[in-house]
This record gives C-alpha cells, sequence and structure tokens, in this order.
C-alpha cells in the first residue's frame, strides 16, 4: 500500500513536486514527525504496531503538529474504525480500492485547505 | 521504459507469490490449530495482512482477479479475526481453495491472458453463503476500570481481541515504556516478545507525554494470566512500570471503601478470575533472541532474479577456464626452464584459484533454498486431497530446512505433488480397511529430507497397503511389457521399478488424482532431468517409500576427466565413490553381464567405449593397464571401465543443443579451458540404461528400438 500511494502521489503533475517521508509503520510515523512539519499525513488504520487511531489522536494533542491535517485510507469493511477515526481528528478519508487520480484529487484538497487556514512549509 | 515496467511486473509476480505462500503456511497453521482445538488469533490476523497486501499489490499491477479474489478473501478474514465468523474445517476449506486459486490467477495474469476464471467467481459465492454471527450483547470489558480514551482508540480487531482475552479470564496490564528514539525498533521488540510470553499485547498507545524530546512513552495494553510479580520479574529490566488495569469493585462484594481511582493507589492484584482453561505457552525468557533475529533478517534480505544468479556462475564457469589455463602456462614455464617465473605465476594462481572457490561457493549458497517451500505447498495437497477423498492423513515433516538449488525445487514441486497424490490414492487405505487390519485411523505420510554428501535426499512414505507385485508383475505381462518367462528372474526392486513405465497402472478405474497411467514415469522423467534417482520400495501391508536423490545444485560440478580410446570425458564427481585399477583377471560373465566383485559386492561393469560404440583413434595404443570409475546413485552401483584417469576439474554444463538433445548418456557438454570440448556423461541415465540391460534387449525384441 505504501508504495501505491507513493507512486500515487508522485505520479502526475497535479500536485506539483511532492517529498514523500514514507513510514514503515505507526512508530516510524511517531520518529518521523519531529523531523517535520508535514503539510499532510496519510494514514492507515491497520498497522502492525500503533493503530492508526493512536496516530490521529497523538498528532492531535500534540502542539507542534494538531493543526497537521490528516487523511485516513479505510476499507470499506471498516465502518465503525473510519467514524472512529473522524471524530478523533482525521480530516478525510479515501476508502480502498481507490485509484491513484483519486488519491491526488483528496490529497490536493486537503493541501489547499490547509493551506488556507495554517501555512505550513516543507 | 518497458523493461523497466517488465522488471517492475515481474517483482509483482514474485512477491504475490511468497505472500500466497506465506498465506498457505499461516492456513495449514491454523489448521493445526483447528484440530488441536486451539486458537491463535495472531495467524488469522497474519493471514489477513498477507491478503491486504496481495490486494493493494494487484491493484497497483491491475492483476483484477488477483485482486477480486483477494477483496473477497480480505473480508472473510477480517470476519475471522473480528470473530463474528467461527473457524471451522468448512471454512479452512473455502480459504484452501482460495490459496490454489491464487495459483491460477497469477499464471492468468502473467499470460496476459484475459480468460475469466469463473471458479474465482463460484468460490466468492460460497464466501457470500458463509455463516455470520452477530457481535455478542453485553461487552465483557465492563468489569474492568478501563480508561475510555484509551478504549476510544482501539480498532475493531483490537477490541475484539481484548474481549475475547478478558472472557478467557486473563488479567489487564498496562505497561509504561519510555523508549529512546534512537533505538526504539530493537527496544520495542525486545519488549514485545517478551511480553508475547506472557500473553498478548493489545495495543501500543503513545501517551504523548514524554521525558525528554529524544523519547516516546508508549503504554503497552496486555493481556496475561501471569500475576504482577511475574511480570514485573521478566519486563522491569526495560524500565517498563506496570500497572494492572483494575476490576471494577462489584458494591456487594467491595469490603474496602478506598476510591479505586488515583496512580498512587497501590496495585491490587486481585485474585484472578478464572483462569484460563489452556494455559499459554510457556517460553523461557531467552526465546526472545531469535524473534529478534529473524525480524532484523527480514529487513535485510534483497530478492533477486535466479538468472542473474546464473549469469554470475557463468562467469565463475569462465573464470574456471581461465584458471585451468594459468595453471597450465606456468606448469609450461618451469618445463621450458623458467622456475622463478614458473612458481611466483603458480602462486598467484593458486590464490586466484582459491578466492575463485571461495566465490562459486557465495554464489552457489545464494542459490540455495530451504526445501521447506515445496513441503508446504505439498502440506496443503495432503490436506486437501485427504479431505476430499474422505481419508483422515497425518502429515510428518523432517528437514524442510534441507537446502537444495532453487531451480532444482522449482522442478521438484510436480513429481513430488504426483507421489504424494498417489500415496493417499493408492497407498493408504481408506478407514474401515485400517482398522480391519488394525492400524491407526488416520494414515500417515512422512516426508523426509536430508543431504548426503553431494546429494540431497526426499522420501516420500507412506504406512499404507504397499505394492501388490503379483498384480503388478500381471499386469506388465498383459501390457506386453515384461516377457512372461523372465518374470521369475526379476530382482524385487526390478518388480518395483515397473512402477516407472509409461502406462502401467494397476489402479482399475482411474480416479481424479492418479492411476491414469500417466505420471510415475513423468516423475521418473522429471527426476533425471534434474540429475536425479528414483528409488521405490513396498512391503505388504506395511507401506511403501520412495526415495528421490538428486544432486546439491546444477549450477557448476566437479568432475573426473576420464580418457575412453583417446577421447576425454567428464564425469560429475558427485556421482563417483571410487577409482580402482581394474583387474581383467577378476571380471567374470554374470547373466551375459560382466561383472567384477569388489569387497565381496558384485559390481556390473560397463565399458564405455563399447556401448558408444567409438573405434580407436589412428595412433592410440590400447593402455596396459586400465581403470574402474564406481558410480553410485541412490541404492544402485555401477563400474565404468575407462581408459585412464585425468584429473579433476570444475566443470560448468552446457547444453548439447537441440539436435543432440535426444541422446541419452550425456548431460551436456563442457569446455575444458586448453580449447578442448569434452562430453559430461550422465551417470544416472546410464546406471539406468546398463542395469536394465536385459529389458532393453527385451525391447528391442518387441521392437522399440
Amino acid at each position: 500500500m505504501r508504495a501505491f500511494v507513493r507512486s500515487a502521489l508522485e505520479s502526475g503533475s497535479d500536485l506539483g513536486e511532492v517529498d514523500v517521508v514514507e513510514a514503515s509503520g505507526g512508530f516510524d510515523a511517531l520518529r518521523l514527525l519531529p523531523r517535520g512539519p508535514y503539510d499532510l499525513v496519510i494514514t492507515d488504520i491497520n498497522m502492525p504496531d500503533i493503530n492508526g487511531l493512536e496516530l490521529i489522536q497523538f498528532i492531535r494533542t500534540n502542539e507542534h503538529h494538531r493543526s497537521t491535517p490528516i487523511l485516513l485510507i479505510s476499507t470499506q469493511s471498516s465502518e465503525r474504525d473510519r467514524k472512529r477515526a473522524l471524530s478523533l481528528g482525521a480530516d478525510g478519508y479515501v476508502a480502498k480500492p481507490f485509484t491513484p487520480e483519486d488519491l491526488r484529487s483528496r490529497v490536493k484538497a486537503q493541501l489547499e485547505k490547509g493551506r488556507t487556514s495554517a501555512r505550513g512549509n516543507g | 521504459m518497458a523493461e523497466g515496467v517488465d522488471k517492475a511486473r515481474e517483482e509483482f509476480f514474485s512477491e504475490a507469490q511468497e505472500l500466497v505462500e506465506s498465506l498457505s503456511r499461516n492456513l495449514l497453521a491454523l489448521d493445526a490449530a483447528v484440530r488441536a482445538k486451539t486458537e491463535d488469533p495472531g495467524l488469522v490476523n497474519e493471514a489477513f495482512r498477507a491478503v491486504h497486501t496481495l490486494k493493494g499489490l494487484a491493484g497497483l499491477f491491475g492483476a483484477k482477479r488477483v485482486g477480486t479474489l483477494s477483496h473477497r478473501l480480505e473480508d472473510v478474514l477480517d470476519s475471522l479475526r473480528l470473530g463474528r465468523l467461527p473457524l471451522t474445517e468448512s471454512v479452512l476449506d473455502l480459504l484452501f481453495r482460495a490459496v490454489e486459486l491464487y495459483g491460477d490467477a497469477l499464471s492468468v495474469e502473467r499470460a496476459r491472458s484475459d480468460d475469466p476464471l469463473p471458479a474465482i467467481d463460484a468460490l466468492i459465492d460460497e464466501f457470500a453463503h458463509l455463516g455470520s454471527e452477530g457481535p455478542s450483547g453485553t461487552s465483557p470489558l465492563a468489569k474492568f476500570e478501563l480508561d475510555q480514551a484509551m478504549l476510544a482508540v482501539l480498532t475493531e480487531y483490537e477490541e475484539h481481541r481484548l474481549k475475547t482475552c478478558v472472557q478467557q479470564g486473563l488479567l489487564l496490564y498496562r505497561v509504561r515504556v519510555d523508549f529512546a528514539l534512537a533505538t526504539i525498533d530493537r527496544a520495542l521488540e525486545d519488549i514485545k516478545a517478551r511480553a508475547k510470553t506472557h500473553g498478548e499485547v493489545i495495543t501500543y498507545l503513545p501517551t504523548g507525554a514524554s521525558t525528554g524530546i529524544d523519547t516516546i512513552e508508549l503504554d503497552l495494553l496486555l493481556a496475561s494470566a501471569s500475576s504482577l510479580a511475574e511480570l514485573e520479574a521478566s519486563l522491569a529490566s526495560n524500565g517498563a512500570i506496570i500497572e494492572p488495569i483494575r476490576l471494577r469493585r462489584v458494591e456487594a462484594t467491595s469490603a474496602r471503601s478506598a476510591p479505586s481511582l488515583g496512580p498512587s493507589a497501590p496495585p491490587t492484584p486481585s485474585p484472578p478470575a478464572p483462569l484460563p482453561a489452556h494455559s499459554l505457552s510457556e517460553r523461557a525468557p531467552d526465546a526472545v533472541e531469535p524473534n529478534a533475529a529473524a525480524h532484523r533478517a527480514i529487513a535485510q534480505t534483497v530478492r533477486v532474479d535466479i538468472r542473474k544468479l546464473d549469469a554470475l556462475m557463468n562467469v565463475v564457469g569462465e573464470l574456471a577456464i581461465v584458471k585451468n589455463a594459468l595453471a597450465r602456462m606456468s606448469e609450461r614455464i618451469r618445463a621450458e626452464g623458467g622456475r622463478q617465473l614458473g612458481s611466483e605465476l603458480h602462486s598467484i594462481q593458486r590464490s586466484f584459484e582459491r578466492r575463485l572457490g571461495e566465490m562459486q561457493n557465495g554464489i552457489l549458497e545464494v542459490r540455495m533454498v530451504p526445501l521447506g517451500q515445496v513441503f508446504d505447498r505439498l502440506a496443503r495437497v495432503v490436506r486437501q486431497i485427504g479431505r476430499e477423498m474422505g481419508k483422515d492423513i497425518r502429515l510428518v515433516i523432517t528437514g524442510a530446512e534441507t537446502e537444495i538449488d532453487k531451480l532444482i525445487v522449482e522442478e521438484l514441486s510436480d513429481p513430488l505433488m504426483h507421489v504424494v497424490r498417489n500415496a493417499i490414492d493408492h497407498g493408504i487405505e481408506v478407514a474401515e480397511e485400517r482398522l480391519r487390519v488394525g492400524k491407526p485411523l488416520a494414515g500417515t505420510i512422512a516426508l523426509n529430507a536430508f543431504q548426503k554428501g553431494n546429494h540431497v535426499v526426499i522420501e516420500v512414505e507412506d504406512d499404507g497397503h504397499g505394492i501388490d507385485e503379483t498384480a503388478l508383475v500381471d499386469r506388465a505381462v498383459v501390457l506386453g511389457m515384461v516377457d512372461p518367462e523372465e518374470v521369475a528372474q526379476l530382482a524385487r526392486s526390478e518388480i518395483f521399478n515397473l512402477v516407472f513405465l509409461p502406462g502401467l497402472s494397476t489402479k482399475k478405474e482411474a480416479s481424479d488424482y492418479s492411476g491414469r497411467g500417466v505420471g510415475m514415469d513423468v516423475v521418473k522423467t522429471n527426476i533425471s532431468k534434474l540429475g536425479g534417482v528414483i528409488d521405490l520400495h513396498s512391503e505388504a501391508e506395511i507401506g511403501t517409500k520412495l526415495t528421490i536423490t538428486l544432486p546439491v545444485t546444477l549450477a557448476i560440478v566437479s568432475a573426473l576427466l576420464v580418457r575412453i580410446v583417446g577421447r576425454v570425458f567428464a564425469m560429475p564427481l558427485t556421482s563417483v565413490a571410487e577409482a580402482i585399477t581394474l583387474d581383467e583377471k577378476q571380471v567374470r560373465m554374470l547373466d551375459g553381464r560382466e561383472v567384477m566383485t569388489l569387497r565381496g559386492v558384485t559390481l556390473p561393469i560397463c565399458r564405455l567405449g563399447r556401448i558408444f560404440g567409438l573405434a580407436p583413434l589412428p595412433g592410440v595404443v590400447p593402455p596396459k593397464r586400465q581403470y574402474v570409475v564406481v558410480a553410485t546413485l541412490g541404492s544402485r552401483r555401477l563400474g565404468f571401465a575407462v581408459d585412464d584417469l585425468q584429473g579433476q576439474q570444475d566443470i560448468v554444463i552446457k547444453p548439447l543443443g537441440k539436435s543432440l538433445s535426444g541422446v541419452r548418456g550425456f548431460s551436456g557438454a563442457t569446455e575444458l579451458g586448453d580449447q578442448r570440448v569434452a562430453l559430461v556423461l550422465d551417470p544416472a541415465a546410464l546406471i539406468e540404461e546398463m542395469l536394465r540391460g536385459s529389458e532393453t534387449a527385451r525391447e528391442r525384441r518387441l521392437g522399440y528400438g
């Protein structure tokens, strides 16, 4: 999935040049977060260690990252988890299966929203 | 560009294949767990993950059929891991069918074919009919004082696991650890592994509070049957702070009035609610190490196309030829008086030789894969056929770690599959029959593998009724494969070898699996192509054992160079047991064959010059002394009479080309490094040919040529 997301983000020109930082799981994400700020965090729910809900909660309660937009990738079947993620502060979701175009348009929308509310660099 | 795409596609297929294999292993383990009436939620979850990843990959590469199958399979596994669907044998059947279908789907995708696979739709249909259990009523979690914030971030799966653990009577603990960012991976693996010996880690929750900027504080929610003291003893060295999550006091039983909240309250090791019926496996803390090592090993692996290794091996082969040329040159220089220069060259050549040897071994090692890969596939077949034929089969595997050349492994799958099918279909009796003869109800098939010198031996053994020798011989006579008059002269091993004749089957009706009379001869041909031999032994009422002996690798071989009537041939050392001087006085005739006695055992002799019909080259004087090279393969031995032994050399075997590919007795040709080319003898084929000398004579009579 990660490779797919990366290639989806890096292909096509509509997003401009995207700098993708890839975390291998929830822990890795925690480790990479302080190296931010990031314009957008994309996360799955089921990860080998920390789950996506926990990551979202962590980001939302962290003073440096609480306003970073979060895009959730979820499966059709996990409606409960998706609802929880949104209530914990995820900004939007892409349901699997999705095409690279689907993802890019969601990402673009999130980035634009992010730029109007808070300026991020990176 | 196109090349890049192809490469990516190839990687997709090999990664998909690996995922399917890991799924298959998981299912087999699950099957074992279900039979043993135990539970391993981790296995379902791993299977789910494999399918999940596969689905993503399939989407990425437009492999629609694989995608559709994965999508539905993922739903089923999701229901299983969330406890919505009970794991039964029939659910497992469907899952195993999915594994088989993946094979079909992948090959269809690989061929870029648009053929629909109706079997996938059929399976998906059956998936849809699987019953679904609604979630259970009242939450068992109510009795624990769980932090609502923690519950809020559990995924559905984690919540399900938590409930299951609580229902099993496990206690809950919060294990708080502060990790340094720099070493978090290793520290985590360590504590995870330790925690797992005590139970199940439900989730890892970052607390958001940390002691420093370089650290992260995590809460592990652990379900365990261990006491606080036990956990502290095992986890405290990791700097973990462990707190039991307390049981909610039920008013009626509450004697004390102290408020239960407040971190300073002394941890109350509440008497455990009913202990789990099946106690958790007690693992020593040092079981942690291999786990961590395995984890690291995965991250440090690369996937390499076997053709790249072949190309490298070829280069090594060419270098070996250069090395031989160098050796000859240093000899020549020394012989021509350049002593000093000659020995310097010699020592350079020696060190070149050593390094080359190391390189060759290195590449060979890389090509080696454990036979377990094939055995896993066989385990699936055994389960499936056993179930469909209503035979209860116990599969016992030993030596799955035995390594063999990757190319051989790939070619082994089909022949072994066939052999195992035969064993289940023809070998193992039906349950009533087994009961009648006093055998255990479940038939046993043993797959044993081990290395024996330069060979790998694979045994397939069943405890069925064995092969009916009389029926076999009768059938061979009816089909005109054996002369009725010679039947009496057949040795027992020769009788069993009739099984490998094309078109022979003693089963009157062909089943779906075997008994069509095509098969064992194909098995034998395939094994021979790999330079191996196959032996069969059977005892009535006790069972049948099939032994396959294979070379460890096909890539490069050490060979003994022999001279026969002036020509040089290479004989792979893997099959050479020894070489002795031929004493013509000891050669006698037995049943029309030349034999000699070697250490009390009769050894048939084969004069290659005669077999190949070689006329002596002009000017070549017949040698005064000849040698016998004793070749062994499996249980068979044959002595090759040769004129001279010319030393040992590493050779790369090149195929003979299409026009000569039908010639028996040679496995290829090789360059010797001095512009000479030598034919490489195929001892397996030659032994085969020679030891059924009487049969060939018969075939000639019957007009087979």
